[in-house]
């Protein structure tokens, strides 16, 4: 199937992202890009669990000081929200929707956008209040090391759901592009799970642990 | 699009060596870098190799002598050993498979990009003030006491060559399950393929640790975190455990594909079909998931206790089961066939005992108890070395010669290429074996001296005149490239005669589209099975048609080049714990990710279609024209 070709909704296939054979191996190779992603945070989860609450004396905050759960579970609500509106955009790229597509994404955008305010927000929050730095202790270390990997990542799918955003307005949806933004959404799926073990594993083991 | 072939100009070639996204292009680009940094290695060697000729000597001082081990390890591991092996990869699984390319041939340029910048930057540290000096393994106890900025070209460097390995690993994952002819099925593979495979997995989910192990210690060195400094509260052991959970895969991902090589060059010259084609897939894969679950056995001595010792213990000693498996099979393969001896086939022949060796004495070391006496003294370094060498660089030295004619059409002298199995061969016992023995006579590795009167003056000369012997035997071997090169003798598809697998029915060097038309494959051994009935070409499985091909791109040059700015910006940022930050440190750093980061974006606006070679085209070229 050739990907510059014009499609309408009555030919337009049921899994776009998978028609031609470069859709095929980027769905392929984006799963497996996953798979190092998650040794990646593994790495990450292990060293938080080792260096947890490890500070040099007991002037330095340690977990159950810091976090604020309500702030973080709305973090959580506005990153799990962002993964559905994600899917709807999919939902409309398979039935030939550009427009309800790009809205959707464009809500997803908002949504991320929210989350990483919150996040920066948060941050400066134990700066100043805690004098909870990067280099104040082995925990902090870790502690921003983990979470902030998972903000680059958020940052870096925003700009990248942006540009796909931009790059397509004009050019509409066609084999070339639905593997794009089908492997984009892939990608914000798999920050919103990795944000899902942060949250159990940094702020709710930190709160109650 | 199509014209007779006119000679390019220097310029041209430049430019389209820069651009190019062709495997086989890649792969020559792979093995010029990897062979560089090879020789670059054994200089290094040698001059350990002087150091330690005899007692008290004074050829380097004690911290030249350590920044000179370290890039020893670092640069053959990394930079010869993976790239090499890359550049053969490269070359024969694409084409094993039934393939025109790899599933992303932009992503292959990239991953060549950022592993030559990376080793570049880590060999310009010998010029900027310092190599690395805490050996290869980096210990955080000891490379965050490090002075100077040798230790952040390593964490940097590594860094940048391990995003390159990576997203490699990734390509040849993605090329051999979606990428394979009609009928090329999983259990048709060629064991080279299936050496490439399950070392692709192994760099996916290996690598990911050490990214992380550098960046911590990146951030420890230059950005004044405390992962790893105690009286923070931080933990060295954290970065043990990564590095080696890394670094035993890492072992696997080299020798694997070696095992592959071996498993495609002794079916050839003993003229019979590998023996037990199953159970060396399976060994392959069992290997590929013991190598994961024995990391520990590096740190018997750290002390994790009775428990966890053991448990590493038995794991390692498993990995025995499956190697051993693939011994007998080669060792099978021979029996009964019509062995014809040619340089690959010496390297195989030189490489079972010589790897039987280093694999024994790996075994006596993942016994604990013993591993506390063997822990670092030269017993460790002659047990590596006999699987590194005796494993890896056989099986390289075996591919050079192999797959040199498919590569650039023309074949190494048979001839010097025995004198240099001869004396490396030679060479490579002499220098090893005899370490066993002063290992266990108490010589501590890592030291850039010893005492007269302690009975370790012999053992050490002998070793030093074993690697004098290699290095003349890689002279030999490079004088032996430049001859052929010089003579320019052409030879056919099959020049070996008994080339069993695809590669060998197309043209050596093959058309840049590989098949004219994708081959349809009815059995192991495709080629093989073809001659055997007559045929003079493959089974073609389509009808001839255009074909569609990827563009050429210089953005993957400009991504790693973006991250080799970026990475002295880091080094020199004003928090780095040497003290000596720039103010200009920061901006680069940003202009390096600016430019880096740009092209990503500029790859993604524009639309790349590729182009399409049309049938007419290929039908003038099998009348001599040329497309191009």
């Amino acid at each position: 199937m050739n990907a510059e070709e014009r499609y309408t909704p009555l030919n337009w296939p049921d899994h776009p992202e998978t028609q031609t054979l470069e859709g095929k191996n980027k769905f392929l190779g984006f799963w497996l890009f996953l798979a190092g992603e998650t040794v990646l945070f593994a790495s990450l989860f292990a060293t938080y669990l080792a260096l947890k609450d490890s500070v040099p004396d007991s002037s330095h905050p340690l977990a159950k000081d810091l976090f604020n759960l309500p702030l973080v579970f709305a973090m959580t609500m506005i990153l799990l929200t962002s993964s559905i509106t994600s899917v709807y955009a999919i939902y409309h790229m398979r039935n030939y929707h550009f427009k309800k597509m790009q809205a959707w994404f464009v809500i997803t955008v908002l949504l991320g956008a929210g989350f990483l305010a919150l996040e920066i927000y948060e941050f400066t929050h134990y700066v100043h209040e805690y004098h909870f730095t990067f280099g104040s202790s082995a925990f902090s270390s870790a502690y921003y090391t983990l979470v902030g990997t998972h903000g680059a990542h958020v940052t870096f799918g925003l700009c990248w759901i942006i540009a796909l955003l931009v790059r397509n307005a004009k050019r509409g949806l066609n084999l070339y592009n639905a593997p794009k933004y089908y492997v984009a959404s892939l990608y914000w799926h798999f920050i919103d799970v990795v944000w899902v073990f942060i949250f159990t594993v940094v702020y709710l083991i930190g709160k109650v642990g | 699009m199509s014209s007779v072939a006119v000679k390019k100009g220097l310029g041209a070639s430049v430019w389209e060596y820069l651009t190019t996204v062709d495997h086989k292009k890649i792969a020559h680009l792979y093995l010029g870098t990897g062979g560089f940094f090879f020789l670059l290695g054994g200089i290094e060697a040698l001059f350990i190799r002087i150091q330690l000729m005899k007692p008290n000597n004074n050829f380097v001082n004690e911290q030249l002598f350590n920044e000179i081990m370290t890039m020893h390890g670092t640069t053959m591991i990394f930079l010869a050993a993976m790239p090499i092996l890359f550049a053969f990869m490269n070359a024969v699984v694409p084409i094993q498979i039934g393939a025109r390319d790899v599933a992303f041939p932009f992503l292959n340029a990239l991953g060549f990009w950022l592993f030559f910048f990376g080793g570049m930057f880590l060999n310009l540290s010998w010029f900027l003030g310092g190599a690395p000096d805490a050996g290869w393994t980096s210990y955080a106890s000891l490379s965050l006491r490090s002075e100077g900025h040798g230790i952040d070209f390593y964490t940097l460097g590594l860094q940048i060559s391990g995003f390159g390995t990576l997203i490699s690993g990734i390509n040849f994952l993605a090329t051999i399950i979606n990428m394979r002819a009609p009928g090329m099925s999983f259990m048709r593979m060629p064991l080279f393929t299936w050496t490439t495979f399950i070392a692709s997995a192994l760099i996916l989910l290996a690598f990911p640790p050490l990214t992380i192990g550098v960046f911590l210690l990146m951030f420890d060195r230059l950005f004044g975190s405390n992962f790893f400094d105690v009286t923070m509260g931080g933990n060295t052991i954290i970065w043990e455990h990564f590095f080696w959970i890394f670094g035993h895969p890492e072992v696997y991902i080299l020798v694997l594909p070696a095992f592959g090589i071996f498993s495609e060059i002794i079916p050839t010259f003993s003229r019979k079909r590998l023996f037990g084609y199953s159970s060396m897939v399976f060994a392959t894969v069992l290997i590929g998931f013991l190598g994961f679950m024995v990391w520990a056995h590096h740190m018997f001595t750290t002390g994790l206790g009775n428990v966890a010792n053991a448990i590493f213990a038995i794991a390692t000693m498993a990995i025995a089961v499956p190697t051993g498996i693939k011994i007998f099979n080669w060792l099978l393969t021979m029996w009964g066939g019509s062995i014809k001896i040619t340089v690959p086939m010496l390297y195989a022949l030189g490489f079972i005992p010589s790897f039987v060796i280093g694999g024994v004495t790996g075994v006596m070391q993942a016994v604990a108890p013993l591993d506390y006496q063997l822990h670092d003294t030269y017993f460790i370094v002659a047990h590596f070395h006999y699987v590194i060498i005796g494993g890896v660089v056989f099986g390289i030295l075996a591919a050079t010669h192999f797959y040199w004619p498919k590569m650039f059409g023309t074949k190494l002298s048979e001839k010097m290429g025995y004198v240099t199995f001869t004396l490396f061969f030679i060479g490579f016992h002499c220098t090893f074996f005899i370490q066993h023995f002063l290992g266990l006579m108490g010589m501590p590795r890592r030291v850039a001296t010893f005492l007269p009167g302690q009975g370790l003056e012999l053992g050490n000369l002998i070793s030093s005149i074993g690697a004098m012997l290699m290095a003349v035997a890689v002279i030999i071997l490079l004088f032996n490239v430049v001859i052929t090169s010089i003579r320019n003798k052409k030879v056919g598809a099959d020049p070996w005669e008994d080339g069993r697998t695809m590669e060998w029915a197309i043209a050596s060097p093959p058309p840049f589209y590989n098949f004219k038309q994708t081959p349809l494959v009815r059995g192991l051994d495709t080629w093989w099975l073809e001659k055997m009935e007559g045929k003079k070409e493959l089974t073609p499985a389509e009808p001839l048609g255009d074909i569609h091909m990827p563009n050429n791109s210089i953005i993957p040059f400009f991504i790693s080049l973006g991250l080799f700015v970026a990475a002295f910006g880091a080094m020199y940022n004003p928090l780095n714990s040497v003290g000596d930050g720039k103010s200009w440190g920061l901006p680069v750093l940003i202009i390096g990710l600016g430019i880096t980061f740009g092209s990503m974006l500029i790859r993604s606006l524009r639309d790349d279609f590729g182009y399409h070679i049309h049938k007419e085209d290929l039908l003038e070229d099998d009348k001599g024209g040329k497309v191009g």
